[in-house]
């Protein structure tokens, strides 16, 4: 069976809030971040991957960072009696540290880089921009599709724009980093920037070092 | 919290008044405190009173509620932005009153960050709390703190980050001080979301402080235990 057949992707609204569950096969598991989802499937499939299988944790995590570690370790617990090997797809996405040491404690290995923005820009370029750039918003595919859930409600901009300079204020610009050639998004995402008050840019990354770390396992 | 439309402020007792500032602080709405505020001063209230009873009282139980999920980050912004118009009339009243001094504290987020909620939260709930607050506002580079600690004769040194990319500069800013031979002279605190106690603790620091309440209350104990040692010595 193929890893399209396996695995069957739900709707963004659902990656963010629930995530996906593993189909069970494979004696690879990838454990992903829901925002990661499709990303994670398309190298599968055109790698032909058919070892690895995919679960996602709800993507809106992402805002909770301190709900991130006791999800993974719930998840592990929860799988690693089916499965050879575990990888896990995050960053430390705002764990300060925690998620890499309970990775550690764990015994898996995880994505290195601070974000998903990281990896797929590169993380090493990314970190070597970071001095430059400190005052770039990023949004990925995935969050351009659901900048509403992410961005604008759990902020408040739905119901008190007037907040908007007090939390974008000190950014200029916003870097939409596209993981495919899009133009619908392209054209979502310079509308974020719009909102946001934000100089726009776009800058294509392909799936970057995501793509190379799910090849190696 | 409370369904205001027909309530004349000016018409409540001084209780009353203090209550309905609280719920008007809770609601975010920053005319009525500064009209509140106004009422209490022309009755004679001392600056610090209404500072502490009402607007501080009130943003302990916006800080209560949010820590315990309630309220959530856009309506404690609302309720600071109310704050701060009743804190603007106060400041200058409170300098002339003579109200209690607790100790200055310089503050900042750090060098390549820019997020500066946590900061501002923080420098106002101080400032409620009888600190003197010298707001070096966004990234913040090891020299610019060191320099404003002195300039200043400051306490207490605050330094935030959001970034777990940025958030190692803290290391940098501690590590000079001692290279300095001054860590000892200054309270050092800092807070963040990706920040956690064991973060604070291998850097150095004094302490870590989860949110703007606990960095009241931590600098309050460790001016008060640093006092202490001084009178002791």
């Amino acid at each position: 069976m193929t890893a399209e057949n396996r695995i069957d992707l739900p709707g963004d609204s659902r990656l963010t809030h629930e995530g996906l569950s593993a189909s069970g096969e494979g004696p690879v598991l990838v454990l992903a971040c829901g925002a990661l989802a499709r990303e994670i499937l398309a190298v599968i499939r055109a790698n032909g991957l058919s070892h690895i299988d995919l679960q996602c944790l709800p993507a809106i995590l992402h805002n909770h960072p301190e709900k991130i570690v006791p999800a993974v370790e719930t998840a592990v617990a929860k799988m690693r009696g089916q499965y050879q090997k575990i990888f896990l797809a995050y960053g430390d996405c705002g764990t300060g540290g925690l998620l890499e040491a309970a990775a550690g404690r764990l015994g898996i290995e995880m994505m290195p880089g601070p974000h998903c923005y990281a990896f797929f820009e590169g993380t090493e370029e990314f970190l070597d921009r970071a001095g430059d750039e400190f005052t770039a918003f990023y949004l990925t595919d995935f969050l351009v599709r659901q900048f509403d859930a992410f961005v604008w409600k759990p902020l408040g901009l739905d119901r008190y724009p007037d907040l908007r300079e007090t939390y974008f204020g000190n950014y200029e610009k916003l870097v939409y980093q596209a993981q495919t050639d899009d133009p619908a998004l392209t054209k979502a995402a310079e509308d974020c920037a719009r909102r946001l008050g934000l100089t726009f840019e776009r800058r294509f990354t392909g799936y970057g070092d995501l793509a190379a770390e799910i090849r190696r396992l | 919290m409370a369904d205001d439309e027909d309530i004349i402020l000016s018409d409540l007792d001084d209780g009353e008044l203090v209550l309905q500032m609280h719920d008007d602080l809770y609601d975010g709405l920053k005319e009525e405190i500064e009209e509140s505020v106004n009422i209490l001063l022309e009755r004679d209230w001392a600056p610090y009173r209404v500072l502490t009873e009402a607007l501080v009282g009130g943003m302990k139980i916006v800080g209560d509620d949010f820590r315990d999920g309630i309220l959530f980050v856009p309506e404690v912004l609302l309720a600071a932005n109310a704050m701060k118009g009743g804190m603007a009339i106060l400041k200058p009243l409170l300098a002339e009153t003579g109200a209690p001094r607790m100790g200055k504290m310089v503050i900042g987020t750090v060098k390549g960050d820019i997020h500066d909620i946590g900061k501002n939260l923080v420098s106002m709930m101080m400032e409620g709390a009888g600190f003197d607050i010298v707001d070096l506002g966004i990234n913040n580079a090891v020299d610019k703190y060191i320099d404003a600690l002195k300039a200043e004769d400051a306490d207490i040194l605050g330094m935030s980050a959001l970034l777990t990319t940025t958030m190692p500069y803290m290391k940098v800013v501690i590590d000079t001080m001692i290279q300095m031979g001054i860590r000892d002279d200054y309270i050092v605190l800092v807070g963040g979301a990706p920040l956690n106690e064991e973060f604070g603790k291998a850097i150095g620091a004094d302490a870590y402080c989860r949110d703007a309440a606990v960095a009241v209350e931590t600098a309050k104990d460790l001016i008060a235990r640093k006092h202490n040692h001084m009178a002791a010595a």
